[in-house]
This record gives C-alpha cells, sequence and structure tokens, in this order.
C-alpha cells in the first residue's frame, strides 16, 4: 500500500470544473482517493499549477514507420544524445527519439499518457514491443484501417454490419484502441503509385470513395461503441488548395454519439490550405474553423508547425512521396499489404520560406478560431510539425499576443498578406490550456471513465505540478516564463509514483497498454466467416493463425471490453 | 504431435506456414519448408551440447550454468573493451537484454549486419528506403529484380512464397504475367527461368546502375556501347521493362554489398528505384539471410537509435561502423573480452580477427558446436529459437513475426542465459 499527498497544489481539473483552487491531493495505490493516513509520503506544491497528467491524443513514438526514422537518420540520433546516468539509460534522437528518449521527455513536461496515431495492423507486434520500452507513460494504439481490402469490399457491398464485424475482430486482434484512417483510399491507390484527390474520387479496383469509407466506418465505430471516435487524416494532405475538401470531408459527418464527438479530425494544419498553386499558397483557417464551430460532433486537433528540423512520417505514402519531391532530401516508403501505407522525409521548416511561415500562421489560427478549446487539441502530429518538445512554446503563443506578433516580426514578409493571425487577439487563459493538452484530449478519446485527464475522486494519480504561480505570472508580457514552466515539472506523479521531479528521471517505470475488445455476437464474428478466412490465406504473407498479437506481448494492459450491437 | 502454421527460424524468408510432426522429442516430418528449413527442423534435437563446457588449460570441461554464468559475467566486467556480437539467430528479447547489458557494461554491441548488409544500411541513411511488405510485392509485382543474389540457393521459397511462383491479387496469370530480371556476376541457377540475364563483370555493378539511371532519367545518349560486359541493347531493354511495369520490385544480397563500391552500390540502386517512382511503381528490399538479423537492427534501433556497431564506451549510444564494428575492434585488437551469441563468427571473419578472438577471454552462447566453438573458452548451450523456445523476429521486411516453439528439451533460452549473466553484472556494476 503506498499513500501520497500532493499538498497545497493549485488545481486546475476542467472536468471536474476546478478552476484554480488550492487544495490537497491524496493519492492511494495509484488512485486519488478522499484522505490519507499519516505516514503518506507528501509533496509540498507550495502553490504551484497543479494539473491532471498530460495526454497527447495524437503523436508518433512507437512502431515499424517510428524506427524507420530511426534507422535511416543517425544525424537525428546524434542530435539528441544524452548519457546514461542512474536508472535514466542513455538517449539518441532529437525528432524521432528512441523510446526511452520519447518516454522520459514526455515525462518531463508532465505527461502521462500517449496515443500512438498509426499502427498498421500486420506490423502491430511491433508497436507494441516499443509500447513496453516506453515505461513512463500509458499507452494506446490507433489501427490503420484506410486501405484495409476487406473493410472496403464490405463498404462496396453496404454491409456496415459486416464493416463493424471486420474492424471488432482486429482491433481484438492487434490490441488496438481505435480506428483510424489516413488519406482513406489513398494508401491502396498509392500500391500502384496513384493516389485519391478527394472524397469523391473513386478507389481503383475497389469500386468506393473515401466518403463511402469515411461515413460507413463512422458508423461502424459506434456499433462497436468504442471510447474514442474514428480518427481521421483527411485526403489531399498538405496540397494548396485543399481545405474544401476538408470541408466537404466534415460535413459528412453524423452526429452519432452523446459524450463525444463522432469524428476526430487530425492534424487539420495540414488541411487547411488555399491557393491553386505553391504560389498563391494562403490560408483557409477561417472556413475551417467556422465549419468546425458549426458542427459539435466534430473535434480536430492543430498539427502546429514550428521552425526547425524535424522528421516527417505518416502511413499516407503519396503525399510523403510529393513532399520529397519539394525537398530532395532522403525518402523512405514502406507500403503494407491489404491495409495501409507509410512514408518519411526529414524536412527543415524555415522562417524565411513563405509556405512554411503561413503553415506555421495556419495551425495557431486554427485554435484561436475554434471557440471551444474542447474542439480544438494541442498536437504537432509529433514529429510532422515539429517534436513534441516544442509543446511549450506553443502553449506561450496561445497565451500570448505579444509573443505571437514578436514572433511574426521574424517570419517570411510576404506572410501577412496570406495569413489572419496578426489581427487575431485572443489569448487564451490556463484552463483553457489545460483543456487542450489534457482534459480536451482524454474526453475526445473516451478515456476519462478510465480516470485518465482529470484529477477526481478514483481517477488514476497521473499528476503534473509546473513550477508556475498562476498569480504571480502575466502570460500574456512573460512567456518565457510559461515556455520554461511546461518545459519541465516540479513533479510528474504516474500511478501515484513521482517519476519526475525538476528535469531528473526518478524510477524506471511500467506502462499500461490501453485496447479495445468489442464483444461482438458469434454470428458476426470473423475468424469463422469462409471469405474473410479465405482471403487472408490467400493474399497475406503470413497466415491467418500467425497474426493475432500474442498476451504475452502487453505486459500491464487495460483491456476494455464494449457491448457491440452486432 | 502435428503443429500447423510453424515458422521456420533459418533465412529471413520466415516461412510461417510449416507443418510440423514430433513424436516426443524426435521431429518425424517437416511439410511446406524447403530443404534448409527442412534439414535444419528434421534435426532439431540433434547435434546439441548436453551442456556448458569450459576450457581448463587447454582441454574441455563439463560445467554447470551456474559456473558459465558466473564466468561470464567475470570476464564482461574484468574487460576495459568487452564486446557482445552476434545476435542475428537469436530471439528478439534477448537482443534487448544485450543492449542493456552492454549499455551497463560500457561496452560495444554489434550484430552480424556489420558482415552483410551493413553497407545496405549505410546507403539507406544516405538517400532512404523505398519499401514495402513482401505481399505487396505477390499481390502486385509485375516484374521481379534479383540483383547479386541467388534466391534458388540462400532462400530457396523466396520466388514461391512472394514473388515469380506466389499468386498475385491483381494478375490474372501470375507466372506468365510476371516478368524477371536477374543480374549477377555468374551465371547461377535462376538464370535459366529469367527474360533478362544480364550477367556484369565482377566489380561492375556500380556502372550498370549508374547506365541504367542515366537512360531512365531519358540520357541514353551518354551511354557506350557496353558497360561492364553488358551490351547498351540489353541495358535499353531492361530499363523499358522497368519503366513499363506496373509495379516492380527489386531485391539484392551480397553480391552487392559486398562486391567492389559496396554501399555505393546499394546507394545507386535507391536512386534507380528512386528515378523509376517517378514513372512508375517500384520498390527495393535487401534479401536478408539469418532471419532475425533485421530483427537486432529493430530492436537495436528503437532502443539505443542505432541500428548495429553501438559503443557505450563514453555512457552515450556512439556508432560508426568502420570504427565500432566488430570486425574492425578485432581487427585492431581492441576488445578483450567478448560474449558471442547465436552466431558463428569462426566460420566468417578473416584471420586475423580470429586469431585476437581466440586470445582473449570469450564465451559463446549457441547450442551446438560450430567453427566458432574451439576459439572460445566457454560455450554455453541454449534452446533454439523457433524449435524449442518461442521468440520475436522481424522478416526481411520488418514484419514481426512471433516465432512458435515445438519441442520441449530442457535448455533454458537465451535470454534467461543472458538475463542471469545480466543479473551478476548488476551486482557489481551498479545502475
Ligand atoms: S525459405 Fe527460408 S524460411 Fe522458408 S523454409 Fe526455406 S529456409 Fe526456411
Ligand atoms: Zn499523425
Amino acid at each position: 500500500m503506498s499513500e501520497l499527498l500532493v499538498k497545497n497544489a493549485y488545481v486546475i481539473d476542467p472536468i471536474n470544473h476546478i478552476d484554480g483552487e488550492v487544495m490537497d491531493i491524496a493519492v492511494k495505490d495509484g488512485y486519488i482517493v478522499e484522505d490519507v493516513g499519516p505516514k503518506a509520503t507528501v509533496l509540498d506544491a507550495e502553490g504551484c499549477l497543479t494539473l491532471p497528467g498530460g495526454v497527447d491524443s495524437h503523436t508518433h513514438v512507437c512502431g515499424t514507420k517510428v524506427n524507420f526514422g530511426r534507422y535511416m537518420s543517425p544525424e537525428d540520433m546524434r542530435a539528441g544524445r544524452e548519457v546514461r546516468r542512474g536508472v535514466k539509460h542513455a538517449t539518441s534522437g532529437y525528432s524521432v527519439p528512441t523510446t526511452y528518449a520519447n518516454s522520459y521527455r514526455y515525462a518531463l513536461m508532465g505527461y502521462t499518457t500517449l496515443l500512438e496515431g498509426a499502427m498498421a495492423p500486420l506490423e502491430a507486434r511491433h508497436t507494441h514491443e516499443e509500447f513496453s520500452a516506453t515505461p513512463l507513460q500509458d499507452m494506446m494504439a490507433n489501427t490503420l484501417f484506410d486501405g484495409n481490402w476487406a473493410v472496403m469490399k464490405a463498404v462496396a457491398e453496404g454491409d456496415i454490419e459486416r464493416v463493424a464485424a471486420i474492424v471488432g475482430w482486429t482491433l481484438s486482434a492487434v490490441k488496438g484502441f481505435g480506428i483510424k484512417l489516413t488519406n482513406p483510399g489513398g494508401t491502396e491507390a498509392w500500391g500502384y503509385g496513384k493516389d485519391i484527390s478527394c472524397i469523391k474520387d473513386e478507389v481503383p479496383h475497389f469500386g468506393v470513395t473515401p466518403a463511402e469509407i469515411i461515413e460507413a466506418m463512422i458508423q461502424a465505430c459506434e456499433m462497436l461503441r468504442l471510447p474514442h471516435s474514428v480518427h481521421l487524416h483527411c485526403n489531399n494532405l498538405g496540397t494548396p488548395g485543399n481545405y474544401a475538401c476538408t470541408i466537404g470531408t466534415f460535413n459528412l459527418v453524423p452526429d452519432l454519439n452523446k459524450t463525444r464527438q463522432s469524428l476526430y479530425a487530425t492534424h487539420v494544419q495540414f488541411h487547411s490550405y488555399g491557393g491553386s498553386d505553391w504560389k498563391t499558397f494562403c490560408s483557409k483557417a477561417e472556413p475551417v474553423a467556422y465549419t468546425v464551430n458549426n458542427l459539435p460532433q466534430i473535434v480536430i486537433d492543430m498539427g502546429q508547425v514550428m521552425f526547425g528540423k524535424t522528421t516527417t512520417m505518416t502511413a499516407d505514402g503519396p503525399m510523403e512521396f510529393n513532399l520529397y519531391r519539394l525537398h530532395h532530401n532522403k525518402w523512405s516508403n514502406h507500403d503494407v499489404e491489404l491495409e495501409t501505407g507509410s512514408g518519411i522525409i526529414p524536412v527543415l521548416y524555415r522562417k524565411k520560406n513563405l509556405v512554411n511561415s503561413i503553415m506555421w500562421s495556419i495551425g495557431l489560427e486554427l485554435a484561436l478560431l475554434v471557440k471551444d478549446p474542447w474542439r480544438c487539441l494541442l498536437t504537432t502530429d509529433n514529429p510532422n510539425g515539429a517534436p513534441f518538445v516544442k509543446y511549450p512554446e506553443i502553449i506561450a503563443l496561445l497565451m500570448s499576443k505579444k509573443y505571437r506578433d514578436a514572433e511574426f516580426a521574424t517570419v517570411n514578409r510576404r506572410t501577412e498578406s496570406r495569413v489572419i493571425l496578426p489581427a487575431l487577439e485572443r489569448e487564451m487563459d490556463w484552463n483553457e490550456i489545460a483543456v487542450m493538452t489534457r482534459a480536451g484530449q482524454a474526453k475526445a478519446l473516451g478515456i476519462t471513465g478510465i480516470g485518465k485527464g482529470h484529477l477526481g475522486i478514483g481517477a488514476e494519480a497521473d499528476i503534473a505540478v509546473y513550477p508556475l504561480k498562476v498569480g504571480e505570472i502575466d502570460p500574456a508580457q512573460e512567456y518565457q516564463k510559461i515556455i520554461d514552466g511546461f518545459s519541465k515539472t516540479r513533479w510528474t506523479v504516474k500511478r501515484g509514483r513521482p517519476v519526475a521531479r525538476d528535469g531528473e528521471i526518478l524510477v524506471h517505470g511500467e506502462n499500461t497498454t490501453i485496447w479495445v475488445d468489442p464483444k461482438i455476437s458469434p454470428e458476426h464474428d470473423m475468424s469463422h466467416d469462409p471469405e474473410f478466412t479465405e482471403m487472408f490465406n490467400h493474399w497475406y504473407s503470413v497466415r491467418m493463425s500467425n497474426y493475432p498479437v500474442q498476451d504475452e506481448y502487453l505486459k500491464r494492459n487495460l483491456r476494455i471490453e464494449t457491448e457491440a450491437t452486432i | 504431435m502435428i503443429h500447423e502454421d510453424m515458422i521456420c527460424p533459418f533465412c529471413g524468408c520466415l516461412c510461417d506456414d510449416l507443418v510440423i510432426e514430433t513424436k516426443g522429442t524426435e521431429v518425424v516430418r517437416v511439410d511446406n519448408a524447403c530443404t534448409l528449413g527442412s534439414h535444419k527442423l528434421m534435426n532439431a534435437g540433434k547435434h546439441r551440447l548436453k551442456g556448458p563446457i569450459m576450457r581448463d588449460s587447454g582441454q574441455w570441461r563439463d560445467a554447470s550454468y551456474e559456473e558459465a554464468i558466473e564466468y561470464a559475467a567475470g570476464i564482461l566486467l574484468d574487460a576495459d573493451r568487452p564486446l557482445l556480437y552476434g545476435w542475428s539467430s537469436t530471439q528478439g528479447e534477448a537482443q534487448g537484454t544485450g543492449v542493456s547489458m552492454a549499455e551497463l557494461l560500457g561496452g560495444v554491441i554489434d550484430s552480424t549486419t556489420s558482415v552483410c548488409h551493413g553497407p545496405s544500411i549505410l546507403a539507406i541513411q544516405e538517400v532512404g528506403h523505398p519499401g514495402c511488405t513482401l505481399g505487396q510485392v505477390k499481390n502486385r509485382a509485375d516484374l521481379i529484380v534479383y540483383w547479386g543474389c541467388n534466391p534458388t540457393e540462400a532462400h530457396p521459397r523466396h520466388m514461391s512464397r512472394y514473388t515469380t511462383y506466389a499468386d498475385g491479387y491483381f494478375l490474372e496469370n501470375a507466372f506468365r504475367d510476371r516478368k524477371l530480371i536477374l543480374v549477377d556476376v555468374r551465371k547461377t541457377e535462376t538464370a535459366s527461368i529469367a527474360d533478362e540475364f544480364v550477367q556484369v563483370k565482377p566489380g561492375g555493378d556500380y556502372a550498370v546502375l549508374s547506365a541504367l539511371r542515366a537512360i531512365v532519367r531519358g540520357r541514353e545518349d551518354v551511354v557506350p556501347p557496353t558497360v561492364a560486359g553488358v551490351t547498351k541493347e540489353q541495358l535499353l531493354r531492361v530499363a523499358a521493362l522497368c519503366k513499363e511495369a506496373k509495379f516492380g520490385a527489386l531485391f539484392f544480397g551480397v553480391g552487392l554489398t559486398m562486391s567492389p563500391g559496396k554501399y555505393k552500390n546499394v546507394r545507386n540502386a535507391i536512386e534507380l528505384v528512386d528515378e523509376l517512382n517517378r514513372h512508375t511503381k517500384f520498390t527495393l528490399t535487401p534479401l536478408r539471410g539469418h532471419y532475425n538479423v533485421y530483427g537486432s537492427n529493430e530492436v537495436f534501433t528503437w532502443m539505443t537509435g542505432y541500428p548495429y556497431a553501438v559503443d557505450f564506451s563514453r555512457q552515450i549510444a556512439f556508432y560508426n561502423p568502420g570504427e565500432t564494428t566488430a570486425v574492425d575492434l578485432m581487427a585492431r585488437k581492441e576488445c578483450d573480452a567478448a560474449l558471442i551469441v547465436a552466431s558463428d563468427p569462426g566460420a566468417h571473419f578473416p584471420k586475423k580477427c580470429l586469431e585476437h578472438l581466440a586470445s582473449i577471454p570469450t564465451v559463446l552462447i549457441d547450442p551446438m558446436h560450430t567453427m566458432t566453438t574451439p576459439l572460445v573458452k566457454c560455450q554455453i548451450p541454449t534452446a533454439v529459437t523457433g524449435m524449442d523456445a518461442p521468440g520475436t523476429a522481424y522478416r526481411m521486411d520488418g514484419v514481426p513475426i512471433h516465432v512458435k516453439k515445438f519441442l520441449d528439451l530442457g535448455y533454458p533460452t537465451d535470454t534467461e542465459i543472458i538475463g542471469k549473466i545480466f543479473e551478476k553484472v548488476k551486482e557489481v556494476r551498479h545502475p
């Protein structure tokens, strides 16, 4: 039995409507409780800002594609090396850090729960192996279905129950968390070097459109009663004028769920571009944010770009190849049979570059223009827009118009006529930041019920104490203090145990993998479906019996069983 | 007992459709494997060392596991520059424990990659890697290129499972619709079924790749009448086949990575594939030899940032192939103790390196007597992954496979033995 008391904490806990109360948080055996005994270990927060542990609802930290990013980039590995010391392993990597480096750096910033944004089912075992080596955060994996043959065939037949049955079987088999669609249909087309330009194009050979895939998956997701909604990386990422496709996609989405959104659209910055080519490229954050404001069934994340070097990596193979043709650095591609694709290239976002400067503006505009912070979450699509260690700077930009203006003065001069950022006065408050970095993310992922993203009684004791005295700092003026404060917690507590203090890692840790196991009726069980098993054993390069991820790949894990309606 | 859908722990194809029949601890029948795989599996329980052996004034004697583990920990702790080498034929779990131990010891960890596809990795680190999973090739490719390799001999089921003889979803008559180009310095068996056999003069791969790149870019005017023994007519035909294909897949082996030009050859091949992607779909895959050599690259990478040749002597992970690779450390007589796991440097390393290896305290973890045995001071037999131990392995295309066990012979696994050595090390060297 372990007891802990975080005393004199200045708590902001949006889910429990606590906005700046000084209180004590009692912890017993990893959970938040009413009271603890006199022998409890005491951490005196001395009135510092105390938030639920950070939740990243879209990041790329583990799996085949991430590891290939490391493998091909010794230059990036050298840029992030730290020595082995105490419990801390040696680390490498700046934009694609090693698993330990990811885990330590997130922990130092107070993050305790991460969603890996893209796991190819065929390669799920790899993701889970890396989860085991990411000790200080609880992990979940969004599972890729964008080019899934069985799904597309069921969609073509109009059989949504079958779509749900296939998704449910696959999630259980690969120990996935939610449905991810990356450029739906486009990754299949890329199998023959083609792409899809928007939601009405037909996927070659399969007779379905992205719109049909998205609509079917949204319904299937609800049939399976998954905690999280469909998580979508829209078609046509990164191209001038793509905002129209993005808005068209959003307008497809029905409102099907009372407790959360019906669609989570990720890294919308990359999808809010105007202009007809790179010469006329401009921001269309305004119409996109307007659409989001009018559709409560949609939640987005920013996908903010920050200047500097990084590595882009997505399941969107065709997009990465196009990007490569612009950057001419180095390019890796990895298509996954019957399922999806992926691509990786290193990039450098430069202030001198007009397009990069506009991209930087768009992410901020989206966050400032979406009225409800619960519906626009803070991400960089790590590491695509920037490595996650840049989050504190983004927080400061959102809290300070003065900082935005100071930065704006340093970007490409022609940016001004292509964006509206300088006209936006909004400055976010502490509560809004807490929503955008944990409470909103937990709610969108549907994990508040398992004690994530808040500090109520019974919640997991994941707590971040920042060296920030809310009453004594003016974020609008003192933005450097905001950056410093959010970069390094005084304490990060994971499951009731202090894991980081003032920039030091204290323990080795052991994470929990959270996965979903939909309970489906026997007549919809795909493991005995002749067509499905036949497809498997004929066209996959592994046998169906060797496909599911064995239990031993998950050390500590939390299985969420859902009662599917099929 | 019949075991279905078993995985062959031999080559990088990691075939997962084997049927193995056992009677007690005997394997009586193996179906679906090639001759290499069946030979290994049929003899699964045979030729195993009974228990650890240690050398006493030149003579082998039996030892207990405890004693051998104690000895291994001792030599690693005593060393200034311990080397942990091998790792290509073992479980991913053992590889991970090895990395952690190397880190704590401040040693060097390297895999057999440095003597096979190390140059491929160097090339990928310069220009990237347009690849895909093998099922993607099987279902789509209408053109297969094998360069500097002989799949019939080294990966016997590669052609039947993934390329020439495999069914393809998008191909009506896969065998007939799929073209085959073979590039090699000598005519091998596979040449007889190739649509084009391109015989390159030894050392000429780089030039031939450059000529093909020029043609694909529309600059055939700069190509001379013959390039490294290959006529311009044939080069034009090959380039046309590549451009006309809907999906081309290039596989290459040590004939490209270890011939003059080394990593530059691979870089040129990648850049050719890159160029072809501007016309059609084209991918490239190194034909990895040992069944889990790619797994060692994966595990080392997520733990340290680098795929092989990682030096922890400065408490950071440091990577510099040519300096921190096993062959080079031995040639410079730098390492003063070695732990060799699941590999046989005795059969592959230069004589100079082996002389050094024989002169330092060395422990071998391997189930059988190998060419390395005579060079070491102690050998610890373990279970064979894929026979009497389960574990994780990564196929040549990066697909992770859970390798299964079908025998129980009572041996500890590599992970267990290395874990125990690590425990002993930790008693002395605290994290
Ligand atoms: S091709 Fe390789 S993996 Fe397949 S059976 Fe033969 S040796 Fe084993
Ligand atoms: Zn992403």
